[in-house]
């Protein structure tokens, strides 16, 4: 007989395999602990940034900063994509994962290379940011703890592929992969490239900082780091926007408006995406304007079109399902009646609308080529990015989290109530701080930097005043953030331990849900996943996304309008050639 | 749903929406007019980086340093001495960056030209000219070269955004604008 290995979720109707669903936990749990940990971090952090508190002292601020960029761009990010991994291939193909074996030596890489190198920052002796430009030093074990990281992370890849390949070897679905699992595989294509960039420029460091080689070019490092650095940060956007897809199918049972054109905007992110490691070099000695200008715009901005073609999409496809349930008043009634008590959708609807509007718009403002003259390196760089991948990505990966606690834990959610409301707090406490940094970045205030009002410098400068209380009132927006994503963890580990047994006759481990009680797994295979069903009101105008249409025209003056701005800006500044 | 396989087997062959396809070609112009606008600021704007840089080390880049300074040095200011240097119109300046300082002082004039050399003789450093924001990155054993002509008069600080160890914030320049 065979072993039955598959359980259907009551509730979900989803197919979890044990061995993914195990994977799938574990990588998530360990994500949100980095969470909490790199978040308090970044706290300190804004807490010492406000002048007014200036909390933690020099040595002690540049190290919390060091922790809380490692800590929640690496760790966090990605231990939570492989347990995405692992959703939209195993579970959303009805698969067995291939190798879980090996997929739990890759979980153990991670775990080992994530608690080397946060030892290694904490103990204080590798203060070199989360970029670690060389020649600055760390000790061996932070490259080396990145390193194994990056193994076990790039394992999951694989194994994502190898599920792959077994759900079309066993034919466990019909037709092509969904549209989630597109993008997902997207994500997994971005990060085996950003992992082979990490070891290129990652193991020649260590061999440095242990005396074998005598000198790492700087120049060559940026380069080759940012194809690490950046296109780290490209895995999210695949995820997220992947993500932004399955809340619109979990939530409102949408569909996408074009398959096509949905997936073509992913292939524009893997052929072009990775290129934008040139936005950090914008400034830098020994590149030529040419490889500036082609790279940073990924080639004439085609991955710039294909975000802005997944912001019409998504939203789009929300529109066209809500229209079908009735809500037709106007342009908006199918947004108005959305369900903005659920953080499932909340949170992604957010997620989306601040990544677009703020950190897409700053984004690519920041990355032409002379407009970051006026922006490389002030605080409007971290501002840009608290808005992508804090809110973008981070707030999306809550908000799906909301859905897969009862789904894979068999836990009800505890404080439902507060749940509610987490990522109002969570998306307007970092929205207050994102608006504020961009204007003291604007007005020149400089990122990673302990003291702006220089006390100890033997020359002077002053910022001016707006500048500064700018910088003073961003830490109210991180405090509200900060509670907000405490809230976060709190409800998602209270669950875990405090929330209501959703399966009866569950034992106390099992009830964990490390792994759910064996009788919960009663399926031997799955039933073969069908086509999605054809609509039947082949009406396709009469549901059109006419509001999101708008919408996306609101995006596309504020688009214009902030980037003629800051070319006026620049034009202002001392001529140079 | 997104979550499932597509209807259509063959996907590709389904129409695409009227507003999918609109908001493409406009989405399609703006990123060309993005992309366009950078060769043309190239041209028409006033504000470029050069496409000149050296490869430099920090002994020879600071021996060339040292060498405008004994000639130009005008006179010393703080406490520490830092020497201001006054170097003549169109000439070659140097600007070192170090552990934890922009040296020297630069004394330029209004609306003249200066071609600048700055280097780092150590970490990375971030050259950020205030209160006009003017940004760079400069990297040990490079020499960047820009030619620089100051429109405004007055004292401006050049701050260091780039992490430079556990001094960084104390990390100053001036260029006095006369």
């Amino acid at each position: 007989m065979a072993v039955k290995m598959f359980r259907q979720c009551p509730d979900s109707g989803l197919y979890f395999h044990k061995s993914a669903e195990s994977l799938m936990k574990a990588h998530a749990v360990l994500g949100v602990v980095f969470l909490l940990v790199g978040g308090l971090f970044g706290l300190l952090v804004a807490a010492t940034r406000a002048p007014g508190i200036h909390l933690l002292d020099a040595e002690t601020f540049y190290t919390a900063l060091t922790f809380h960029g490692t800590a929640i761009l690496i760790f966090w990010i990605i231990f939570f994509e492989v347990a995405v991994l692992y959703f939209a291939s195993s579970t959303l193909l009805r698969c067995r994962p291939a190798t879980p074996g090996i997929g739990w030596l890759g979980f153990i890489l991670m775990l080992l290379g994530s608690v080397l190198t946060s030892v290694a920052m904490l103990k204080g002796g590798s203060t070199v940011m989360f970029t670690s430009y060389v020649p600055m030093q760390a000790e061996p074990i932070f490259y080396l703890g990145l390193i194994l990281f990056a193994v076990g992370a790039l394992i999951g890849c694989f194994i994502f592929l190898g599920t792959l390949v077994v759900a079309k070897a066993e034919k466990t679905y019909d037709g092509s992969i969904p549209l989630v699992t597109f993008g997902a595989l997207t994500a997994a294509i971005i990060a085996i490239f950003t992992i082979a960039s990490g070891a290129v420029i990652l193991i020649p460091t260590l061999l440095w900082s242990m005396g074998f080689i005598s000198n790492v070019d700087p120049a060559m490092y940026r380069v080759i780091w940012w194809a690490l650095g950046h296109s780290s940060q490209q895995i999210n956007v695949a995820a997220h926007v992947s993500i932004w897809y399955a809340v619109a199918a979990i939530v409102f049972g949408a569909k996408p408006m074009s398959e096509k054109v949905s997936r073509t905007a992913f292939l524009l992110y893997i052929l072009f995406l990775q290129l934008a490691s040139a936005h950090h070099i914008l400034v830098d000695p020994g590149v030529s304007s040419t490889w500036k200008v082609f790279n940073t715009s990924y080639a004439m901005y085609l991955a710039v079109l294909a975000s802005m073609v997944h912001g019409l999409t998504v939203p789009g496809c929300i529109e066209v399902a809500q229209r079908k349930k009735g809500y037709t008043n106007g342009l908006f009634e199918w947004l108005r009646k959305a369900p903005w008590d659920n953080p499932v959708f909340s949170g992604m609807f957010m997620a989306m609308i601040i990544f677009g509007f703020i950190g897409g718009i700053t984004g690519v403002v920041m990355g032409t080529e002379q407009i970051n003259l006026i922006i490389h390196n002030t605080i409007f760089v971290p501002a840009h990015f608290h808005a992508t991948v804090a809110v973008g990505t981070t707030l999306t990966f809550m908000a799906i989290t909301y859905f897969l606690l009862p789904v894979i834990f068999r836990r009800q959610l505890i404080w439902p109530g507060l749940a509610k409301w987490q990522p109002y707090l969570f998306a307007g406490g970092m929205t207050i701080m994102i608006l504020l940094l961009l204007g003291a970045g604007t007005l020149g205030v400089p990122r990673r930097h302990w003291d702006v009002n220089f006390t100890d410098a033997a020359l002077h400068y002053q910022f001016a005043g707006t500048a500064i209380s700018m910088l003073g009132m961003a830490v109210v927006g991180a405090v509200l953030a900060s509670v907000g994503g405490v809230l976060f963890c709190l409800i998602a580990v209270g669950t875990l331990v405090f929330g209501k047994k959703l399966d009866a006759g569950a034992s106390l481990l099992s009830s964990f849900g490390f792994p759910l009680a064996s009788s919960s797994y009663n399926v031997e295979r799955p039933d073969k996943l069908g086509l999605t069903p054809i609509e039947t009101s082949g009406h396709s105008d009469a549901h059109g996304a006419k509001g999101t249409f708008v919408l996306a025209l609101v995006f596309l003056a504020t688009f214009v309008v902030y980037f003629f701005i800051n070319a006026k800006y620049l034009s202002s500044l001392w001529p140079m050639s | 749903m997104s979550i499932t396989p597509p209807s259509q087997r063959i996907w590709w062959k389904e129409p695409i929406h009227k507003i999918e396809a609109t908001w493409i070609i406009i989405a399609l112009a703006w990123c060309l007019v993005l992309f366009l606008w950078m060769p043309y600021w190239h041209v028409y704007g006033k504000q470029n980086l050069s496409n000149e840089s050296y490869k430099t080390t920090p002994a020879a880049f600071e021996a060339k340093a040292k060498a405008m300074v004994d000639k130009y040095t005008v006179r010393k200011e703080t406490k520490e001495d830092i020497p201001v240097v006054a170097p003549p119109v169109g000439s070659d300046v140097y600007l070192v960056g170090r552990l934890w300082s922009w040296w020297p002082i630069l004394e330029l004039e209004k609306d003249k030209s200066y071609r600048i050399h700055i280097s780092s003789l150590d970490y990375q450093h971030g050259f950020s000219l205030q209160p006009t924001n003017m940004n760079l990155q400069i990297l040990p054993g490079y020499e960047t070269v820009i030619t620089l002509t100051p429109n405004q008069k007055g004292d401006f600080g050049i701050v260091c955004n780039e992490y430079c160890g556990i001094g960084h914030h104390n990390m100053l320049g001036k260029i006095i604008v006369k």
